[in-house]
């Protein structure tokens, strides 16, 4: 495991995909929130975590990604995260993060869950 | 192992973990667990314990249950002020929400991922063992 975590993302219409590479802690949080921040302020309204390349997410990254997660839900928007290992997904369960960001098992998945839902 | 009281120290403990967990034959899966609860025992430590030798002491023990059930031990021992349980509150997404500060979650991760885990504190400093079985 990398001890220094990457993040890259990609703009698709109003969705913006979000992955990350290493362990996610104080810098992997505030790095994946500095890149959601500038896409939200440029009105993307859907983001989706990628975590395929994550094994673990320590609690300071965690309480980074609810800021984030605030953020989103503050602009009515709709975060997604995808590819998460089953301690992560685990661990996002126990913190009751399932109740307010969707988990999908692929990124496809994901894409295909934060579409609008048409009436 | 004794690491210090650093930025990132908490992965050069995981290491062992894994290697001994891997030695075992525990799945991957278990091992990410104990890995993560050994990652928020230390960070735990790091940023409250005020250790007064500025290092967390590691501990790492192999061992079977006499029905043959193997586990992976790890004792995170620092010699720092201690705390009072009593005084650790549940944490809740909801309390987070409302909350300036979005911490607190280290302890209720470990007793969530570990299969046995033993707190004990005082001015001593605070030491957490944690089991997980194979």
């Amino acid at each position: 495991m990398s001890e220094t975590c990457k993040v890259s993302s990609e703009r698709r219409g109003d969705v913006v995909i979000i992955w990350t590479d290493g362990y996610i802690n104080n810098q992997g949080g505030e790095e994946i929130a500095r890149e959601a921040y500038v896409h939200l302020d440029q009105g993307a309204r859907a983001l989706v975590l990628n975590l395929e390349k994550t094994r673990i997410v320590n609690s300071i990254g965690i309480s980074i990604l609810i800021e984030v997660l605030e953020k989103v839900m503050d602009k009515k928007g709709v975060l997604a995260f995808c590819a998460l290992t089953p301690t992560i997904d685990k661990t996002f369960r126990i913190m009751g993060l399932a109740q307010y960001a969707e988990i999908y098992p692929t990124q496809e998945d994901a894409l295909r869950g934060v579409e609008p839902q048409s009436a | 192992m004794t690491i210090p009281v650093a930025p990132e120290m908490e992965i050069v403990a995981t290491a062992q973990a894994a290697a001994l967990g891997e030695y075992i034959g525990m799945s991957r899966d278990k091992i990410d667990e104990v890995k993560l609860a050994l990652v928020e025992a230390c960070i735990n430590a790091f940023e409250h314990a005020e250790c007064r030798d500025e290092q967390l002491h590691l501990t790492f023990r192999l061992g079977r249950e006499p029905k043959g059930r193997e586990w992976l031990e790890v004792e995170v021992l620092d010699r720092g002020k201690g705390f009072d349980q009593a005084d650790v509150e549940t944490p809740s997404l909801e309390k987070t929400f409302a909350s300036h500060r979005k911490r607190g979650w280290g302890l209720q991760i470990i007793k969530s991922l570990m299969d046995e885990i033993d707190i004990s504190s005082g001015d001593w400093g605070t030491r957490i063992l944690m089991r997980k079985y194979k």
